[in-house]
């Protein structure tokens, strides 16, 4: 299958913040998996890039310690701490679908994780992602969907970004396919429908608790926490 | 909470492009047929007056591990990391340790810069960005790999397109300075306090919707100034 570009991307001022540092850690993750995926994006982020370049390097001199540069000519034979962590071994299926960042946060190969089923239709893996996954207030999840299959309908209280790793899925008038990233906002009530014939992957980073609404959505938010 | 922006002053703006840019010629005109590094060490290029550009202090340490080339890049560099380190509320002691951090990895994985990707300034930059993610905030950063075979190229007709990043860093600093305050305040906010735009809005108290499209427009206006380059 050829290679395509996303049409859907991230916020402007979201690339911005990946760029500058400020992003959360899953927040990040999603950014910089859809930036393996685009090109275009690549080519804003080192442009974004260069700006923190150019006002970083463009501030007024802060003096450092008297001692700071012998201090550091002293260490530039240091041996490095430690060499970095060996890199797992995934399957073909996971390195294709997968790209890093995120395939190093899975844990094992997409076959093997211990999916979680979320109706009958819908699987869930979620993934503890940095500080704020401890704090609660950011969550993300890798997400299965049957082809043809709905989401259930939902609103949420935060935004909800949503990128594509293999498959498709409609919302409204719009067709997200791999690389594409969905942003809705707590004013979104949506309910996402995976293209018939293909299972859609996503990677779900969600800002406060979801709402599910519809009637069987008000039964789920009894027992799940999606 | 941090104090508003020092603005530039236009002694330091100056004396910050010299510096990078050590020809006394002011880049007006590119010409995008030549060989974009083979041209920008063009002889005479780095001899001006004895000093070296940054990029090749930089190559200088990756070819012969060259002491006093690091000790004049981390003359230079040093001091404005620590300033961007305590812009985004680090504590003087903790900026000078991400300072000698950052710079420490300059010198090992110097061998990884490369001018026709960043400049000396966005490639220092982007090492100090994340090692205060990971010494100060304690997290990850999270970062495509560019030989990851899931990585799609970009497309074959652009493969040529090197960026003229020393250039860009240049006009990026004089096109910020050409923006309405309203915009180039929340540019600057957005690279030296460690606020989304959410947090920005709760802080400036203007609506979200605001200061998303101040950011875009600011954006925008950035990228028409440096299009040609890339």
């Amino acid at each position: 299958m050829p290679d395509t570009v996303p049409a859907f991307h991230p916020d402007p001022e979201v690339l911005l913040a990946y760029a500058a540092g400020s992003l959360d850690e899953a927040g990040s993750v999603l950014v910089a998996t859809h930036l393996a995926l685009c090109p275009g994006c690549r080519s804003e982020l080192g442009r974004l890039e260069a700006l923190g370049g150019a006002l970083s390097a463009g501030l007024p001199p802060a003096p450092l310690a008297a001692d700071a540069l012998s201090a550091i000519m002293a260490r530039l034979d240091e041996p490095e701490e430690s060499p970095p962590a060996p890199t797992p071994e995934f399957d073909e299926e996971t390195r294709r679908s997968v790209p890093e960042p995120l395939r190093s946060y899975l844990g094992g190969n997409l076959r093997d994780l211990p999916w979680r089923w979320r109706g009958f239709a819908v699987r869930e893996l979620p993934l503890a992602i940095g500080a704020s996954a401890t704090d609660g207030g950011i969550r993300a999840a890798l997400i299965r969907v049957r082809g043809g299959a709905a989401l259930p309908a939902h609103t949420h209280t935060g935004v909800e970004t949503t990128l594509v790793l293999s498959g498709a899925f409609l919302d409204g008038p719009s067709r997200f396919g791999r690389g594409d990233v969905a942003t809705a906002t707590s004013a979104d009530d949506h309910q996402p429908v995976a293209v018939p014939g293909e299972e859609c992957l996503c990677f779900a980073v969600i800002e406060g608790p979801l709402r599910l609404t519809g009637p069987i959505g008000r039964l789920f938010n009894r027992f799940v926490r999606l | 909470m941090p104090s508003p922006a020092p603005e530039f002053n236009a002694g330091d703006a100056a004396e910050a492009w010299h510096r990078i840019h050590h020809r006394a010629t002011t880049p007006v005109a590119v010409d995008n047929s030549l060989p974009h590094h083979r041209h920008m060490e063009a002889p005479g290029a780095s001899d001006q007056g004895g000093a070296r550009r940054h990029e090749d202090l930089i190559e200088a340490i990756a070819a012969r591990a060259d002491r006093p080339a690091f000790a004049e890049l981390f003359s230079h560099f040093a001091p404005r990391l620590k300033a961007y380190l305590l812009r985004l509320g680090a504590d003087p002691a903790s900026a000078e340790e991400v300072v000698q951090d950052a710079m420490l990895t300059v010198w090992r994985k110097a061998a990884s810069f490369d001018r026709r990707q960043a400049g000396a300034a966005t490639w220092i930059f982007t090492i100090a960005r994340n090692r205060r993610i990971d010494r100060l905030r304690r997290e990850r950063r999270p970062e495509f790999l560019p030989d990851d075979p899931a990585l799609v190229p970009a497309p074959a007709e652009s493969g040529d397109a090197v960026v003229w990043t020393t250039q860009v860093e240049g006009r990026l600093r004089a096109a910020i300075e050409s923006l309405p305050a309203e915009q180039s305040d929340l540019i600057r906010r957005a690279y030296f306090e460690d606020l989304s735009h959410r947090e920005i809005a709760e802080a400036s108290g203007l609506p979200l919707g605001t200061v998303k499209s101040r950011i875009r427009l600011a954006l925008q206006r950035l990228r028409e100034r440096t299009d040609d380059l890339a």
